[in-house]
């Protein structure tokens, strides 16, 4: 306890540490068991089993697909960029990782005597009595959410394909104008917190048992966040840079064994990432019954609302067909960015006058 | 027109199905009742620890897929019988017509249906295999 490194105390590095591997573990656990998840949801509404066979119910797929998939051989196209090509699933897989470094998933814990918030990039600052997390957290996620496109569009190139081409053409349309819409929904609450930093605008949402989340004083502004992020992640409805119906896999067409199954992964993680980032910036975050009293709560109700937006991710692609991609543009541009702009005008008039 | 409604009433179908009882069934393990008039594998009824098969051809010429192969002879008694009665699964439709066509209903149809085989002639059921599957 008494070493101190770069005038911080040896618990804090431990603490990192700990955290990092803890919340990396989390996702990669997710990750495996969403697709399983998926498949039993998407199977029981279309009056299916889903998997059963590997397994109790099939609970051991996920690691039978992984096992198979590293297994595979490795199919580099003859007329790929070769580096390009193999660089191409790391970029898409890292940032949808590294996002999840500013999600608050808890309160302060306190373990021997020092306080650990749980988030990744947070402090505990002793004299001051607070967290000091990134003051620009959402900045950083919309930052790190623009860097996976190029993972895809690098793929779609890479691969010397025509349909991967494609695919990644669109994925690179798509994502940048579904970004503007989905940042321009988080501005209105910036207005309403007036600040970026996740920590406190996970506090600022903490009271009134709930009625003080976002998704109450902007119901518009988190429907279209929510809407837009599936857009982002190419998630069904807005799955066209994979479109197996048009484009046979999109951008991963030519990918095999552990590289597509690295694409597959980037895909989940970006749904917890997005699942997690609504939850701390709509639905209150950690906040629950009993959540600063008994810390431990805190995050067993964020995985908990996480697992509800997972859930209705797949609701979702269980239910809509895929959008046509004119009307895809058509809704970012002609209806999701004028209404977002309308919503910061209407909350900025509100908040004007209520202060 | 609304494109809320529609989005949402699609949820909650999805969601209602959601809690049905899925129609999958674990096939191995679970076997399909068959019904009651199936069209299976062919089998060749027996009398007296013989086959009823006079030999007539009325099934190898009514059969639309020319799968059935019999060639008559004389047995002991000097009564007609078929040394060769073979199907050739390969070809057969499973119309049932030959069950129809005897006259004597010596052939019938039964409840097998799993009839995957590693060799072509595997395929071709002889008059003992037929037999066989009472």
């Amino acid at each position: 306890m008494g070493i101190e490194i770069l005038g911080l105390p040896m618990m804090y590095y431990i603490a990192m540490v700990a955290k990092v591997l803890v919340a990396f573990v989390f996702v990669l656990l997710t990750v495996a068991y969403a697709t399983y998840a998926e498949r039993k949801i998407i199977g029981h509404m279309q009056v299916r089993l889903g998997p059963m066979r590997t397994g109790w119910h099939g609970l051991l797929q996920p690691i039978a697909d992984g096992v198979k998939l590293f297994f595979k051989e490795e199919i580099i196209p003859s007329q790929a960029s070769t580096f390009a090509f193999l660089v191409a699933p790391l970029i898409a897989l890292i940032p949808a990782f590294i996002t999840f470094a500013v999600i608050p998933f808890g309160g302060v814990i306190e373990i021997a005597g020092y306080k650990i918030p749980l988030q990744i990039a947070a402090y505990y600052d002793t004299t001051a009595r607070q967290v000091f997390d990134v003051n620009v957290g959402v900045l950083y996620i919309l930052a790190m959410s623009s860097l996976g496109v190029y993972g895809i569009v690098l793929a779609g190139w890479a691969s010397n394909s025509k349909y991967s081409l494609m695919g990644g053409l669109r994925a690179s349309a798509q994502m940048i104008s579904y970004e503007l819409a989905a940042g321009l929904s988080i501005i209105a609450v910036f207005m309403l917190s007036g600040t970026l930093s996740l920590t406190k605008i996970v506090e600022l949402q903490s009271g009134m048992g709930g009625f003080e989340w976002y998704l109450f004083k902007q119901p518009l502004a988190a429907f279209m966040f929510f809407i837009c992020s599936l857009a982002e992640i190419n998630r069904t409805p807005f799955d066209l840079p994979e479109a197996e119906t048009e484009l046979v896999s999109g951008f991963c067409t030519e990918y095999s064994s552990m590289k597509y199954a690295m694409f597959f992964m980037a895909e989940y993680a970006n749904m917890v990432t997005v699942c997690a980032l609504t939850v701390t910036l709509f639905l209150g975050g950690w906040n629950g019954p009993m959540a600063v009293a008994v810390p431990i709560l805190g995050p067993v109700y964020f995985i908990a609302k996480v697992y509800f937006l997972m859930f209705v991710c797949m609701w979702i692609r269980a239910t809509l067909p895929r959008y046509r991609y004119d009307q895809l543009m058509h809704l970012g541009w002609k209806v999701f960015i004028p209404v977002a702009l309308v919503n910061i005008v209407v909350t900025g008039i509100i908040g004007y006058f209520i202060n | 027109m609304n494109p809320i409604t529609p989005i949402i009433n699609g949820m909650a179908i999805t969601l209602k199905h959601m809690f049905m009882k899925p129609v999958t069934l674990q096939y191995p393990t679970e076997r399909p009742k068959v019904a009651a008039r199936f069209r299976g594998l062919h089998a060749l009824n027996m009398y007296h620890d013989k086959a009823k098969c006079v030999a007539c051809y009325l099934c190898p010429t009514v059969c639309p897929a020319k799968c059935i192969t019999v060639e008559a002879a004389e047995d002991a008694n000097h009564d007609k019988y078929a040394s060769v009665y073979e199907i050739d699964m390969l070809r057969c439709i499973f119309c049932g017509y030959c069950v129809e066509a005897c006259p004597v209903d010596a052939v019938k149809m039964t409840e097998t249906f799993e009839l995957a085989n590693y060799h072509r002639q595997d395929f071709i059921y002889s008059k003992e295999r037929l037999l066989e599957k009472q």
